[in-house]
C-alpha cells in the first residue's frame, strides 16, 4: 500500500478527487468541435445559443457526468464482487452480467418492440439481477466458493451464450443491428442528461450503501467462519452485496451499455494505494473508476477522428494487459 | 477375447490400442451420423425421401432431386459434418491438454482471433461501394491466420518457466474479450452493411456453403484428423499431469505446444468456413467421455462423430423449423451448450 497513515489517505483521496474534477473539465473541453476554457465558462455565464455552447451544454457535460458516474459504479461493483467471491478476477464483465443485460435489452427491442429509456432501465436491471443472482449462488458455494479458474470459465461460458443469442436475434433483425451496435459496444456518447437522472437515485443509494457496509466487509473478508465467530450476520452481508451489485451494474449497463474491465482494474489499483481496508478502498475505487472511464472516453474521441471508438473497446484495450498481468502473477500473491 | 485389440504399424514404431467396446460405440455413432446426414439432406423447402437421397448419393437418382441435392444441400451438410468433427476433436485435445474438462475453443480466444481477422478482412479489402476488392476465397485464409496468431500469442503470453494449463485458460479468456472488443470496434466503424454480414458470420452458420468450400475444407480436415489420431498417445500422457509425464520421459512443453497448434489448426479451418459455432468443442468430448471413458484412442473418434451429429442437427433445425427464416446453427449449439456447461460446473463442484 502506498499511503500508510490516515492523514495521507485523506490527502490522497482529496487529490484523486481533484484529479477526477480535472478530467471532467478536460472531457468537457476536448473533442471534435474545438472549444476552450473560456467558451465552457461562457456557456454558463453568457449562454448565447451558438454551436459551441450547445455542444458543451447538451453533449459534453452530460457525457462527462455519465462517464464519471458509470465509472465509479462499475469500480465499486468490482470491489464488492471481488470481496464477496474472494476472487481477484471477479467483475461485472467476467461474470457475464454485461452480456446478460445486453441480451435482455436486445430481446426487449426485437420481441417486445420496446424503445424508450425507462423500459431499458428496467430490463437492464432484470438482466443484471439474473447474473448477480448467479454470482450470489456461485459465491456462496461451499466453504471457499469456486476456484478462480472455474469461476472465470463459468463467466466466459455464460457471456459466450448470451453473446451468441444476442447475435442470433440481430441476424434476424438487421435494421435493429444498426441501432444497438454502438450501445452493445459500450459507449457514453449521445446520451442526454435525462438518461443519467433516471438512474442516479439507484446509483447514489448503492454508493452510500457500499460505504455504509464497508466496515462489515472488512470482517467478511477475513473468511466466513471467522466473520461468523466475530458475530457478523454473513447471510445479511451477502444479500446486501448482491443487491448493491445489481443496482450498480444494472444502472451502469442501462446508461452506457456493457463496459468491461473497469471493475477488474480499479479495485486492484485502489488496494495498491490505500491498502485492504474497505472503508478506504470503496471511495478510492469509486473516484479512480470515474477517472479511468473519463480518460478512456477522452482518448476514444481522438483515435479514429472524426468518428469515435466506443469506450468499451478502449477499456478492453487498456484492461486486457492488466488482466494478463494478474493471471500471470497468479492468485496467491494478492 | 481380450478387452483391447492391439494394432502395431511400421514395426511397432506406431501403435494403437483399440478398445473393443468403444469401437462398437463409435461405429454405432458413425451409423447414426450417416442417418442424420441422409435425413438432413432430404429435409428442406423440397422434401425428398431418404431412399431417394441414398440413390442420389450413389448417382442413380432422378434428375430434379439430384440437382437440388448436389448443388444446394450436399455441400452445406458436408461442411456442417466436417466442421462438427473438427471442432469436437479440437475440444477433446484442448481438454486433455489443459486437464480441465471446462476448456473449449471459444474460451481460449482462438475463435475470437479468427473473427477479428474476418471482420478486418471485410473492412480492409472493400471499396467505396462496399464490394470486396479481392476474391472472397481468401476469407478462410484470413480466418485461419487470425486463429493461428491468437493461438501462438496466447501460448507465449502464458509462458513463465513453461506453460501451465491454468495460465493458458485465463490468458485465453482475457485475449478473447480483447478480440471481441476489436470485432465490435471494426463493426462499429465500418458501414452497416458489412456489420450485418460480419454478424451472420460470427454467429456461426454454414449457410451458402458450396463445393469450392468443400474441396478446400475436407482434405485439410482429413489431414488434421489423422494427425489428431496419431497424437492420442501424447494426449494420454499429458493427462497424467506435468510431474508424472516428465517422469515418463515425455517432453511436456514441446508436446503441449504441438497439441495446441493442432487444435488451433482444427479450429481455424472450421471457423474459416462456418464462423464461430460455439460450444460444440465443449459438449462433444463430454458426451463422449460418458460413453467411452477418458482414454483418448476411444475418445477422439467418439467425440468426432458426436460433434458432427450436433452441428448437422443444429443446422437442420435452423433452416427448417423457422422457415423461411434461417437461424444460424451457432444459436442452437449455444442454446444447448451453455446450460450443459452450467450443469457440468455444478457437478464438478459437488464431486
Amino acid at each position: 500500500m502506498l499511503l500508510k497513515r490516515t492523514s495521507y489517505k485523506w490527502i490522497g483521496l482529496f487529490v484523486t478527487f481533484l484529479l477526477m474534477f480535472g478530467f471532467m473539465c478536460a472531457s468537457v473541453i476536448f473533442g471534435y468541435a474545438d472549444t476552450t476554457w473560456r467558451t465552457a465558462i461562457d456557456s454558463f455565464t453568457h449562454y448565447n445559443g451558438s454551436n459551441e455552447h450547445i455542444i458543451i451544454q447538451k453533449v459534453r457535460i452530460p457525457r462527462a457526468l455519465i462517464a464519471a458516474a458509470v465509472g465509479a459504479s462499475l469500480a465499486i461493483a468490482g470491489v464488492l464482487m471481488q470481496t464477496l467471491t474472494k476472487n481477484p478476477l471477479a467483475s461485472p464483465g467476467i461474470f457475464g452480467i454485461n452480456a446478460g443485460a445486453g441480451f435482455a435489452v436486445v430481446v426487449a427491442m426485437t420481441i417486445f418492440s420496446v424503445h424508450n429509456m425507462q423500459s431499458f432501465n428496467v430490463l437492464a436491471f432484470l438482466g443484471a439481477a439474473l447474473a448477480a443472482f448467479s454470482v450470489f449462488i456461485i459465491g456462496s458455494f461451499g466453504r471457499e466458493g469456486l476456484t478462480p479458474m472455474k469461476l472465470t470459465l463459468a463467466g466466459a461460458a455464460i457471456s459466450a451464450m448470451f453473446a451468441s443469442f444476442t447475435q442470433g436475434l440481430l441476424v434476424l433483425d438487421e435494421a435493429l443491428l444498426d441501432q444497438v451496435l454502438f450501445w452493445l459496444a459500450g459507449s457514453v456518447a449521445g446520451r442526454n442528461l435525462e438518461t443519467l437522472i433516471s438512474v442516479i437515485p439507484y446509483m447514489t443509494i448503492a454508493w452510500l450503501g457500499a460505504i455504509f457496509i464497508s466496515g462489515k466487509m472488512n470482517i467478511f473478508a477475513m473468511g466466513e467462519d471467522v466473520a461468523k465467530g466475530l458475530g457478523l450476520n454473513t447471510g445479511f452481508i451477502k444479500i446486501a452485496i448482491g443487491v448493491l451489485v445489481i443496482l450498480l451494474a444494472g444502472s451502469s449497463v442501462a446508461v452506457a451499455g456493457p463496459i468491461g474491465f473497469v471493475g477488474i482494474i480499479v479495485p486492484h489499483l485502489a488496494r495498491a494505494i490505500v491498502g485492504m481496508d474497505h472503508r478506504w478502498v470503496i471511495p478510492m475505487a469509486g473516484v479512480l473508476g470515474a477517472i479511468l472511464l473519463l480518460a478512456a472516453d477522452i482518448a476514444a474521441r481522438y483515435i479514429v477522428m472524426p468518428s469515435e471508438v466506443p469506450v468499451g473497446v478502449m477499456t478492453a484495450a487498456i484492461g486486457t494487459p492488466f488482466f494478463i498481468y494478474i493471471a500471470r502473477r497468479g492468485f496467491n500473491a494478492r | 477375447m481380450s478387452k483391447y485389440k492391439n494394432l502395431r504399424l511400421f514395426n511397432g514404431k506406431m501403435s494403437l490400442l483399440i478398445d473393443r467396446k468403444a469401437a462398437f460405440i463409435y461405429t454405432t455413432l458413425a451409423i447414426i451420423a450417416f442417418v442424420v446426414f441422409v435425413i438432413s439432406t432430404g429435409l428442406g423447402e423440397m422434401k425428398i425421401n431418404p431412399l431417394t437421397v441414398v440413390k442420389v448419393l450413389l448417382g442413380l437418382g432422378p434428375e430434379m432431386e439430384t440437382l437440388v441435392i448436389t448443388s444446394f444441400r450436399l455441400p452445406r451438410i458436408i461442411v456442417a459434418l466436417t466442421v462438427g468433427i473438427s471442432l469436437a476433436i479440437a475440444g477433446a485435445i484442448l481438454q486433455g491438454m489443459v486437464r480441465n474438462p471446462l476448456a473449449s475453443p471459444e474460451v481460449l480466444g482462438i475463435s475470437g482471433g479468427a473473427a477479428v481477422a474476418v471482420v478486418g478482412f471485410m473492412s480492409i479489402f472493400s471499396d467505396q461501394n462496399h464490394s470486396l476488392t479481392v476474391s472472397i476465397a481468401w476469407l478462410p485464409l484470413a480466418a485461419f491466420i487470425g486463429a493461428s496468431v491468437v493461438g501462438v500469442l496466447v501460448y507465449f503470453l502464458s509462458w513463465k518457466n513453461g506453460v501451465s494449463p491454468i495460465r493458458l485458460v485465463l490468458i485465453g479468456i482475457g485475449i478473447s474479450s480483447l478480440m471481441q472488443a476489436f470485432t465490435t470496434f471494426l463493426m462499429v466503424t465500418g458501414p452497416i452493411y458489412q456489420a450485418s454480414q460480419a454478424n451472420i458470420w460470427i454467429t456461426g452458420s454454414v449457410y451458402g456453403s458450396n463445393w469450392t468450400n468443400v474441396v478446400i475444407l475436407v482434405p485439410g480436415a482429413v489431414i488434421l484428423i489423422i494427425l489428431a489420431i496419431l497424437a492420442t498417445r501424447l494426449l494420454n500422457i499429458q493427462e497424467l499431469g506435468d510431474d508424472v509425464a516428465t517422469g515418463l520421459g515425455d517432453n511436456v512443453q514441446k508436446h503441449r505446444f504441438l497439441l495446441l497448434m493442432l487444435s488451433t489448426a482444427l479450429i481455424g479451418i472450421s471457423v474459416a468456413f462456418a464462423g464461430t459455432i460455439g460450444f460444440v468443442g465443449l459438449m462433444a468430448p463430454h458426451m463422449a467421455r460418458r460413453l467411452v471413458g477418458s482414454s483418448f484412442e476411444a475418445l477422439i473418434p467418439t467425440s468426432a462423430f458426436i460433434g458432427g451429429i450436433l452441428v448437422m442437427l443444429a443446422d437442420l433445425i435452423g433452416r427448417t423449423v423457422f422457415s423461411p427464416l434461417e437461424v444460424p446453427a451457432g444459436v442452437f449449439t449455444a442454446g444447448i451448450g451453455a446450460p450443459y456447461f452450467i450443469y457440468l460446473l455444478f457437478k464438478t463442484k459437488n464431486s
